[in-house]
């Protein structure tokens, strides 16, 4: 265990170049989001009639939950399970999962019509509806998320402030509770959001359509939980030059070719028991998006992590995991978007240019705060790279 | 205070939190023969919009951009929006009348208000409600603008007012509920049709009539009342003499929409036993692999020791 460092602030200036365009990202977002909430929805989306959900649920809050699966898949293995050897990247996967759910927020209060009213399922229940467990979930689990990231903030400013110090006692006592609350709640909500299309049984394309769906997104949101992580890890320890963790990572991604083969053959099994192959070639934009997901997304980065060599190599392995990623994020794409087509449709829909700002700027926005968080807070355990002659 | 049997079960469901198991049984319970339903006659309809003067009227609805009195609004194939709850479509079969024009077929669009709603199903806050006489309607206050209720609908129906920045609702046929809550009271569109192509009622009264104008005239009408099965039965009936799916009523599923969802959300949360399941076998695990992090001295400590 000794091999790791402890997670400590990194020693970097802060005013990047690539911060300042994240900076800038964000500004524009800004802009359109105080124009949605000006004009309305329709003076910056393209949502219409037919179309009422867009990008910012297919990717801002879909894609997004999906993605910060690697705050629990990563808690699981390190605290439940004991694998002690993956603890130096449980942080930046936990800092991740937290920015990520308070982005989905951001991106749905921008997204629901009466944002004013975002608190009122807390007080309306309606069990019958998947959104309701969906919403429930993730209100508890963004909680969980940032108790559980209390300890790495008491670590840096806990003497000062005594507060944080004396709660982050109390709570060592109780954290088991709250991680494992942690690695049920993704549980529940990730099945819960493949549920949510199964209320449009014939408006979701069949080669979606599936009653095993939330299965579905269940195995894949823990299949990317691992290899989001190596992803983010290459980009963060290359931004920041700091020493590659391939030693920890390499290990990770044995288990994703068992977790990511196990989604594969769950969902061409329950593709062979439908009988949907018989749209995979019909040219239609449907087979397309289900072909591209299922063939870069799954399929040749799943081969491709079979080979010790591509494990083993810096560039691959980042390759293989960043092919795993936009494989899920298109999946989450094409469920919510791309297979949804209303039986009086006169037009399809896609996103105007406001929708994709408020989009980049919300993703910025989470990279933006990783920056702040692994600059001030002990997140990262990777040292800095020794310095070539 | 006296606790009534009623009450307890209240307190018991509040208490049971997500796994209120009840609640799908008593949605069933709330549709009955006795509900009202409208039967629309697509053969009688000839296309005068008096429906959708009336619907614009009796609801305050926005002014119409052309007259009710505009037949060429037929030229295009109209929705009902956040400014118009129903909508007449004309379509032409293969029909043609003795001069050889082919017969125009004009069919009313609006809510079917579904026995087994999908929208109310999907509600995030229970806005949408199927009411006891067969109304499905909408309460603003409660509303967030998920618009989950658009994507449910498999008559793609409900309307939102994207355009309002801060109080944007759903639109769609509240089928006068004020007025049919009241005796003798009828909707709007049904109270106003000059050839008795609605007609109001209670659905098991309609479906009679339905079967029975069907049944008279075989070689006429499509021998179906549309809406009798359809995603579970509707408050609102058709029949016609041209195939349905010919006048943008498609073929749907018997079962009703929200069968599958709320049987997965109601055997995964029933007494919360699975997550509570979930929740013991981690902890076991946790005891087995990990038993200092339940002690509350994480391993990191140790590290710190060891480094």
């Amino acid at each position: 265990m000794s091999e790791h460092a402890r997670p400590a602030p990194i020693a970097a200036p802060f005013w990047t170049p690539g911060v300042l365009v994240l900076t800038a990202l964000m500004g524009i977002a800004a802009i359109f989001i105080a124009a949605r909430f000006a004009g309305g929805l329709a003076a910056v989306t393209n949502l219409k009639q037919s179309h009422p959900w867009g990008l910012w649920i297919g990717i801002d809050v879909a894609t997004g939950v999906a993605l910060a699966a690697g705050g629990f898949t990563t808690a699981a293995l390190a605290h439940i399970f004991g694998r002690h050897h993956y603890e130096a990247v449980t942080r930046p996967a936990l800092l991740t999962a937290m920015l990520g759910y308070t982005f989905v927020s951001v991106g749905l209060f921008v997204d629901i019509g009466r944002s004013w009213a975002i608190w009122k399922p807390l007080v309306f229940w309606q069990p019958n509806s998947v959104l309701f467990e969906v919403a429930m979930c993730v209100v508890i689990y963004l909680h969980v998320l940032y108790i559980e990231f209390i300890p790495a903030a008491a670590e840096r400013f806990g003497e000062k402030i005594k507060i944080l110090g004396t709660l982050n006692r109390v709570l060592d006592k109780v954290m088991w509770v709250f991680i494992i609350a942690g690695v049920v709640l993704s549980c529940m909500h990730q099945s819960g959001l493949g549920s949510l299309m199964l209320i449009a049984p014939t408006k979701v394309h069949p080669l979606w359509y599936t009653p095993i769906l939330p299965l579905l997104f269940l195995l894949s949101a823990i299949a990317v939980g691992y290899p989001m992580v190596v992803f983010e890890t290459a980009i963060a320890t290359t931004s920041l030059n700091l020493e590659d963790e391939m030693q920890i990572l390499n290990p990770l991604t044995r288990v994703t070719v068992f977790l990511l083969g196990l989604y594969m053959a769950v969902k061409i099994t329950d593709m062979a028991v439908r009988g949907t192959y018989s749209y995979l070639f019909d040219g239609s934009v449907q087979s397309r998006a289900f072909l591209t997901e299922m063939i870069a997304g799954v399929i040749v980065p799943w081969v491709m992590l079979l080979f010790p060599g591509v494990r083993r190599s810096r560039r691959w392995l980042f390759i293989s995991c960043a092919m795993i990623v936009l494989g899920v994020a298109l999946n989450r794409i094409n469920v919510f978007l791309v297979s949804y087509s209303p039986p009086h449709a006169t037009q399809s829909y896609f996103p105007s240019i406001g929708e994709i700002a408020v989009t980049a700027g919300l993703i910025s926005g989470i990279i933006f705060f990783y920056r702040v968080a692994v600059t001030f807070l002990p997140v990262l355990s990777a040292r800095p790279r020794e310095v070539k002659p | 205070m006296q606790i009534t049997r009623r009450s307890l079960f209240k307190i018991m469901g509040a208490a049971g939190g997500l796994s209120a198991i009840g609640s799908r049984a008593a949605a069933a319970e709330n549709t009955s023969d006795d509900d009202y339903g409208c039967l629309a006659d697509v053969g009688r309809c000839i296309g005068c919009r008096k429906c959708e003067m009336a619907c614009s009227k009796v609801n305050a609805l926005p002014p119409a951009q052309t007259s009710f009195e505009d037949m060429t609004v037929f030229d295009r194939n109209r929705r009902p929006d956040e400014a118009a709850f129903t909508v007449v479509n004309r379509y032409f079969s293969s029909r043609a009348d003795e001069r050889g024009q082919p017969v125009p077929a004009y069919i009313k669009v609006q809510c079917m208000h579904c026995l087994h709603p999908a929208c109310a199903s999907a509600c995030i806050t229970g806005a949408l409600k199927k009411q006891e006489n067969g109304a499905v309607t909408y309460n603003p206050s409660r509303c967030i603008g998920c618009r989950y209720c658009m994507i449910a609908c498999p008559f793609q129906i409900p309307a939102y007012e994207f355009s309002d920045p801060l109080t944007p609702r759903v639109r769609k046929c509240t089928f006068c509920f004020e007025n049919i809550s009241k005796q003798g009271g009828l909707p709007g569109c049904a109270a106003i049709c000059p050839v008795e192509a609605l007609t109001f009622g209670t659905r098991s009264e309609l479906l009679k009539i339905a079967h029975q104008r069907i049944s008279e005239a075989p070689l006429e009408y499509v021998q179906k009342v549309y809406g009798e099965h359809e995603v579970g039965g509707t408050s609102w009936l058709y029949i016609s003499k041209v195939p349905f799916e010919k006048l943008g009523l498609y073929p749907l599923p018997e079962k009703e929409i929200p069968h599958l969802t709320e049987t997965i959300q109601h055997s995964i949360f029933a007494y919360m036993w699975a997550p509570i399941t979930l929740f013991g076998i981690l902890a076991g695990a946790m005891r087995f692999f990990n038993p200092q992090q339940m002690s509350g001295k994480p391993s990191q400590i140790q590290t710190e020791k060891e480094v």
